[in-house]
């Protein structure tokens, strides 16, 4: 009897800790969710509000153009003005601006650096790599951004003679020191995931190192390369410290690099504390919000996707 | 057997010409110095941010630096409440995250099939919330966390006061960063989940103990170097975000160190933010500034060093 007993309790035991466990298991689901939705929900007044919708509508965030005499039309975002002016377009141009400069800057050399460390160095020279990967992916944004504009900026004032001290080129040269680590680790994974059996093919069919990197093992491992890519170029767009600190903060829309700019993450990040609780600014703000978590949350899903193909293609391979 | 016949195919195909233009003595060295030198660009500028910090801030950083406030409008003094604030809230952050990372990593691994559809759609959720930029977490604490469940708390309980849970504060950010640092432990746990060899917890399930018992008494006690790993991730991650805590809690300047869940605090990245872009006279501010970077950039080292030494204990631990 006593012992029937034990196994009741345990059973209620087991019952309760089984429950917990597979609850708790869902609040990166719950939290994924819950962070669209309260996002979402305080931008709804720009659909739905009147009174904001005059200001700021999506129609006028879009294709609202300032009329000035005797100057070309154009899109603004003062939304401190007299009449406040809620145009979007110079900060997607600013966040893309940085974001290409930064992959431009990025891209060659992670995957230069990952094509060293996972087919020609040797095991005590990817000793040394990996921990200077590691070193880099540990700065916080903020000391990067730190960098870029009290050392990086006035350097290259200097020796080029920018106009404008932060501008898009600075922000977005570190943007691309944040960025390396994410996409040196993709690739180098996809790369050293090619299955051995291949190179040997290649390696007996005559072909030199260089020859099965190019040709084999490089092809084989892109859509784990372009994940990355995509990885890369999501953290580019959301990050925020870099740019706020290092980009200038002026939306301007031109397409000339070394102009300051202004990016959707910096503008949230300057303007929140100073807004209106409920009000137009505020609401736009988290529309910013919500167009951002979007566009990350589909660059998520397509780096997912391709890395998730690598892996089906190469299932043999135990990880 | 047409596979086989390799001259004809050499003769025509692209790769051979490749193989040509380099000769066979110098294959690949031309290209493998151009991949070398990828790795010594990067490790120079990183070089060279680093020896920047370091050079200008070890001067700086004293006995009287990490334990006295800031003066003179924080051009002179030290950084104490930075400090007392950051170990606070990654404190608080960690005693949120953990749990609920370790119980979603065993959930993941012990409880379902990997290729079921909850798994997969957790995972999705996991990898997305790692992508989710860090200021869109910051306007999540501030609607969610304030705005909903401070402000919640506050019309419940405290109707005739003004607010008291709902507005920033350390407790709120906190959370913020918990969920923001959730991947972190969850992929570092399950890491250490998939060391354990089978037969323990067979041995285990054999033995008579339920799966909650060998859970308790077998798969966690061996996971734990792992979940340690994941925890000193996490606060190293949340000591350098500044994004999430602009607006949920850290505060530019405070006379008073945090008492309670619901004060504001001071805080070495938001510290670093302010000084550098908002003092009337940078000059003077940057001795502290790096200062502050390097103190900053020293705890968050030391803690992923920390990481990476007990991840590599585990691993050769496991390789035997």
């Amino acid at each position: 009897m006593r012992k029937l007993q034990f196994r009741g309790k345990s059973k209620l035991f087991e019952l309760v800790g089984e429950k917990i466990i597979s609850i708790t298991a869902f609040a990166a689901l719950i939290s994924v969710f819950l962070i669209f939705l309260f996002i979402f929900k305080e931008s709804i007044p720009i659909f739905t509000d009147s009174e904001i919708k005059q200001e700021a509508s999506v129609d006028k965030m879009l294709f609202k153009q300032e009329y000035y005499e005797g100057r070309q039309p154009r899109f603004s975002w003062q939304p401190n003005s007299d009449v406040p002016k809620y145009s979007i377009l110079p900060l997607f141009i600013g966040s893309f601006k940085a974001a290409l400069i930064a992959m431009l800057f990025a891209v060659p050399l992670a995957v230069g650096a990952a094509i060293f460390s996972a087919e020609f160095a040797s095991r005590r020279l990817r000793e040394f790599v990996k921990p200077i990967i590691e070193l880099l992916a540990g700065i916080p944004s903020v000391v990067l951004g730190f960098f870029s504009l009290i050392v990086l900026a006035t350097f290259l004032q200097d020796v080029f003679g920018f106009t404008f001290r932060l501008n898009a080129i600075n922000a977005g040269i570190v943007l691309g020191l944040a960025v390396i680590p994410i996409v040196f680790t993709m690739a180098e994974d996809a790369m050293t995931s090619v299955p051995g059996s291949l190179r040997d093919a290649a390696l007996a069919l005559g072909a030199n190192r260089w020859q099965v990197s190019l040709t084999v093992v490089l092809p084989a491992a892109l859509p784990g390369i372009a994940a990355g890519i995509t990885l890369g170029f999501g953290r580019a767009i959301g990050e925020t410290m870099i740019v706020l600190m290092a980009s200038g903060n002026a939306a301007i829309i031109s397409g000339s690099f070394v102009d300051s700019i202004r990016t959707i993450s910096a503008t949230i990040a300057a303007e929140l504390a100073e807004v209106v609780f409920g009000g137009a600014h505020y609401s736009v703000l988290f529309f910013l919000g919500t167009l951002l978590f979007i566009l990350t949350f589909v660059l998520n899903w397509i780096g997912d996707y391709a890395t998730n193909a690598l892996k089906l293609k190469y299932q043999g391979r135990v990880k | 057997m047409t596979g086989i016949q390799l001259s004809p195919v050499k003769e025509s195909s692209p790769r051979h010409n490749i193989h040509e233009s380099f000769g066979r003595k110098s294959s690949g060295r031309i290209p493998a110095g151009l991949t070398a030198t990828a790795v010594i660009i990067i490790a120079m500028m990183l070089f060279i941010i680093l020896g920047n910090i370091v050079l200008n801030g070890v001067g700086v950083i004293d006995w009287k630096f990490l334990s006295h406030p800031p003066e003179n409008g924080m051009e002179g003094g030290g950084i104490f409440p930075a400090i007392f604030g950051t170990v606070a809230l990654v404190l608080l952050m960690t005693i949120a995250v953990v749990p609920v990372g370790v119980l979603t990593a065993i959930y993941l691994h012990e409880y379902t099939s990997p290729h079921s559809k909850v798994t997969r759609l957790i995972r999705m959720a996991i990898n997305n919330l790692a992508g989710v930029p860090s200021i869109v977490f910051g306007l999540f604490g501030l609607g969610f966390f304030i705005g909903f469940v401070g402000n919640g708390i506050d019309t419940l309980f405290y109707a005739d006061e003004g607010p008291v849970w709902g507005q920033p504060a350390i407790i709120w950010a906190s959370l913020t960063l918990s969920v923001l640092t959730l991947p972190v432990v969850i992929v570092a746990t399950e890491e250490a989940l998939r060391t354990i060899p089978r037969e323990i917890k067979d041995a285990s399930l054999a033995l008579g103990a339920t799966k909650l018992q060998t859970i308790i008494k077998v798969v966690i006690p061996n996971s734990l170097p792992g979940i340690l790993t994941g925890a000193i991730l996490a606060i190293s991650r949340g000591a350098g975000e500044v994004a999430p805590i602009m607006f949920t809690g850290a505060a530019y300047y405070l006379p008073y160190l945090p008492q309670k869940l619901n004060d504001q605090f001071m805080e070495l990245g938001y510290h670093i933010y302010v000084m550098a872009t908002q003092s009337p006279d940078i000059e003077a501010t940057k001795p502290i500034l790096y200062g502050t970077v390097l103190v900053l950039l020293l705890l968050t080292f030391m803690l992923n060093f920390s990481a990476i030494i007990i991840r590599s204990k585990m691993r050769s631990k496991n390789a035997h």
